[in-house]
C-alpha cells in the first residue's frame, strides 16, 4: 500500500501534480459531459490546439501563457463562428480549417524563436511536475467557476443536448447558452493546459466522458463517472510516470484512453445478452 | 383555461372576450426563411380549444409554418400573433414537439428524464420541481403508455416508443398551445390511439393545437379546421369542406394517368413528368385504415 502513497507524501512536487490534476480531471469531466451530449469532440480538439499560437506568442513577448491562450480560444471560436454564419460551410469544415491553421501557426512562432524547441512539448504535454501554488489556485477557482455554471445552465444546457430549437422553445436563448457552453469548455482548456498541456486536456475532455457516457443511465451519473475516470488515470498516471520513469502527461493520456477501452469493451462483452434481453421485455 | 368561459353581457365586452378567446391569429401572413418566402397570404384564426392541421407534402411548408408560430422562425411579411403578442415570447405557454433527427449518439437519459424537461419552461433556470410537477409528468407518460417505462435508458427504447416519450414530455408542461411536427410520426396504432385521446383531452381543457401531419383521416375527424399547403394555401376550412380529391390532388400534386399502362406522376416541384421508377404502383399516400 506503500508504494502507492509514498511518492505523494514525501515529494511536495508530486502532490502538486496531484491536486492540480485532480482539479483539471473534475473540470474536464464537467465541460465534456456535455461536449460528448451535444456531438462538440471536434471543436474542443480545435480548441485544444487552437490554443497554440496565443501562448507561443504570450511567451515570446513576455506574458502569461494563459492569456495568450485566451486569446487564441477567442479568436478560433470567434472564425468558426464567423465561417459557419457567412457561408454556406458547416462548422466542422470551419473548425477543421482553423483547427489546422492555427497549429501551424503555433507551430510557425515557436519554430521561429531559438529559445522554444523544450517548450513545444510543455504546452503539448505540460508540466505536471512543475505546478506552482498560484497555478493551482487559478485551477481551483476555474474549476468552481465550470461546476457552477454547469449546476445553474443544467436545464438550457440539457435542453441543447436534446434539441436547440426545444431549448429556444422553452425560453431558453439557444445561442446564449451556446456560448455559455463555448465559454465553460474554453475556460477548462485555457486553464488547464499549464497543469497537462493542450494534448493532454483534450484527452481529459474525452475520454473518461466518453466511458461515462457508455455506462451511465443519466447525466449526473456520466458525469460522476467521468470525474472517477479522470482523477483515477492522473493519480495513476503520475505513479506511473515516478516508478518507471515515463513522460508524466502523456502517461496520463494514455491510462485515460486505456480505461475508456476497457469500459469500451466490457459493455459490449456484457451488454450483448443483456440489451437483447431487455429489448424484448419493452417490445 | 379561466378566460374561455363566456360571461359577457353586452356587445362590447362579448367582443373583448371574443378576441381573449382566440389564441393565436395569422393575417396575410408570410413565411420562409430570410430571402427565401416559402408560404404566403396564410390567414387563419385558431380560438382556444380548438385545433388546426396542416396537410401537405414535405417541402410545402408544414414545418416552416410551426416554426414561424413558435418563434424559431420571424414572418416575413402580415401579421402573426399568439396570445395576442408576436410569437416567441411566451414560453410558459406553448410547448412545441419538433422533428428530430435521432443520429448517432443517444443521449443518457432516462424516459422520465425526457418527460420531465416539458416542465422545464414553467421553473427557468433553477426554480424547484414540486410534487405537482412530478404528478403531471407521471399523468403525461401514463396518458402515451409509457409509465412503465419511465426508469429505462432512452437508448433501449424503440422509435415509436421514443416518440411517445417525446409526446409525454408536450402533454406534461400542459400549455395553452400544442404546436406538434408530425407528431404520429413511428407511433404504432396503439400509440396512434392513445395520441388521440391525449389530443382530445387536451382541447377538452381548453388548449390550442396546432399540427402538422400525414394522417389526413385521423386529424380530420379531430381537427376543427384543416390547411392544405403546398408552397401555397391550397383550402382551409372545417374538414369536411376542404378535404375532397380535387384540392387533395392540387396539395400532394399527384396525377395519375387514367388509360395509360404506366401512372405518370407530375410533379408540381419541377414542373415536368417522370416516370415513376420501379413498378407501376400508383404513389397516392396510404391513409391509415381505421
Amino acid at each position: 500500500m506503500h508504494v502507492l502513497v509514498t511518492p505523494f507524501t514525501s515529494n511536495a512536487f508530486m502532490m502538486q501534480a496531484l491536486i492540480a490534476g485532480m482539479l483539471v480531471s473534475i473540470a474536464c469531466a464537467v465541460a465534456g459531459t456535455f461536449v460528448i451530449m451535444r456531438g462538440m469532440a471536434f471543436i474542443g480538439d480545435a480548441l485544444a490546439h487552437g490554443v497554440l499560437p496565443g501562448i507561443a506568442l504570450a511567451f515570446l513577448l513576455g506574458f502569461p501563457g494563459i492569456l495568450g491562450a485566451a486569446v487564441g480560444a477567442v479568436v478560433m471560436i470567434g472564425g468558426v463562428t464567423v465561417i459557419t454564419q457567412r457561408s454556406r460551410l458547416s462548422s466542422d469544415t470551419a473548425i477543421g480549417l482553423l483547427f489546422i491553421g492555427m497549429l501551424a501557426l503555433g507551430v510557425v512562432i515557436v519554430s521561429r524563436s531559438n529559445s522554444f524547441s523544450g517548450d513545444l512539448t510543455a504546452i503539448l504535454f505540460g508540466e505536471p511536475l512543475g505546478i506552482s501554488i498560484p497555478a493551482i489556485l487559478i485551477q481551483a477557482t476555474a474549476t468552481l467557476v465550470i461546476a457552477v455554471t454547469a449546476f445553474i445552465c443544467a436545464r438550457p444546457f440539457l435542453l441543447l443536448s436534446f434539441d436547440p430549437e426545444q431549448a429556444q422553445v422553452a425560453g431558453f436563448s439557444a445561442k446564449l447558452y451556446h456560448n455559455i457552453m463555448l465559454f465553460m469548455i474554453a475556460t477548462t482548456i485555457i486553464v488547464s493546459f499549464q497543469t497537462v498541456g493542450t494534448l493532454l486536456v483534450f484527452g481529459l475532455l474525452i475520454a473518461p466522458a466518453g466511458a461515462g457516457a457508455l455506462l451511465a443511465r443519466r447525466i449526473r451519473g456520466m458525469m460522476a463517472w467521468a470525474i472517477v475516470f479522470g482523477t483515477f488515470s492522473v493519480y495513476s498516471g503520475l505513479l506511473l510516470s515516478y516508478y518507471f520513469d515515463l513522460a508524466t502527461g502523456a502517461s496520463i493520456i494514455l491510462v485515460t484512453t486505456v480505461l475508456f477501452f476497457i469500459v469500451f469493451i466490457l459493455q459490449n462483452a456484457r451488454s450483448r445478452l443483456p440489451n437483447a434481453l431487455e429489448e424484448i421485455q419493452h417490445e | 383555461m379561466s378566460d374561455v368561459t363566456h360571461t359577457a353581457t353586452d356587445s362590447a365586452s362579448a367582443a373583448s372576450t371574443e378576441a381573449s378567446r382566440v389564441c393565436a391569429q395569422a393575417r396575410d401572413l408570410t413565411v420562409g426563411y430570410p430571402g427565401e418566402p416559402i408560404v404566403d397570404m396564410i390567414n387563419f384564426v385558431l380560438p382556444y380549444g380548438q385545433a388546426i392541421a396542416l396537410i401537405g407534402t414535405n417541402g410545402s411548408g408544414k414545418t416552416t409554418l410551426l416554426k414561424t408560430a413558435v418563434g424559431l422562425l420571424k414572418p416575413l411579411d402580415g401579421e402573426l400573433s399568439v396570445f395576442g403578442t408576436r410569437p416567441g415570447g411566451n414560453a410558459r405557454r406553448i410547448a412545441y414537439l419538433g422533428q428530430f433527427h435521432n443520429g448517432g449518439f443517444i443521449l443518457p437519459l432516462r424516459a422520465v428524464d425526457v418527460v420531465r424537461m416539458g416542465r422545464f419552461p414553467l421553473h427557468g433556470l433553477v426554480g424547484g420541481m414540486d410534487e405537482e410537477d412530478y404528478e403531471m409528468v407521471l399523468s403525461a407518460m401514463r396518458a402515451m403508455g409509457v409509465e412503465k417505462l419511465a426508469d429505462t435508458p432512452l437508448r433501449f427504447l424503440s422509435g415509436g416508443q421514443q416518440q411517445r416519450v417525446y409526446l409525454a414530455q408536450v402533454l406534461a408542461h400542459h400549455a395553452d398551445l400544442l404546436v406538434m411536427d408530425e407528431p404520429t410520426s413511428g407511433l404504432d396504432a396503439g400509440g396512434r390511439e392513445l395520441y388521440l385521446q391525449a389530443v382530445h383531452d387536451e382541447l377538452r381543457r381548453g388548449a390550442s393545437i396546432l399540427v402538422a401531419t400525414h394522417d389526413i383521416q385521423e386529424e380530420a375527424a379531430l381537427c376543427h379546421q384543416v390547411m392544405l399547403l403546398s408552397r401555397k394555401v391550397v383550402a382551409f376550412g372545417p374538414p369536411q369542406q376542404v378535404l375532397n380529391s380535387e384540392t387533395l390532388l392540387e396539395t400532394f400534386g399527384i396525377v395519375i394517368g387514367k388509360g395509360q399502362k404506366r401512372p405518370t406522376v407530375l410533379e408540381r416541384e419541377h414542373r415536368h413528368e417522370t416516370e415513376p421508377s420501379s413498378q407501376p404502383k400508383p404513389r397516392v399516400r396510404r391513409f391509415w385504415p381505421r
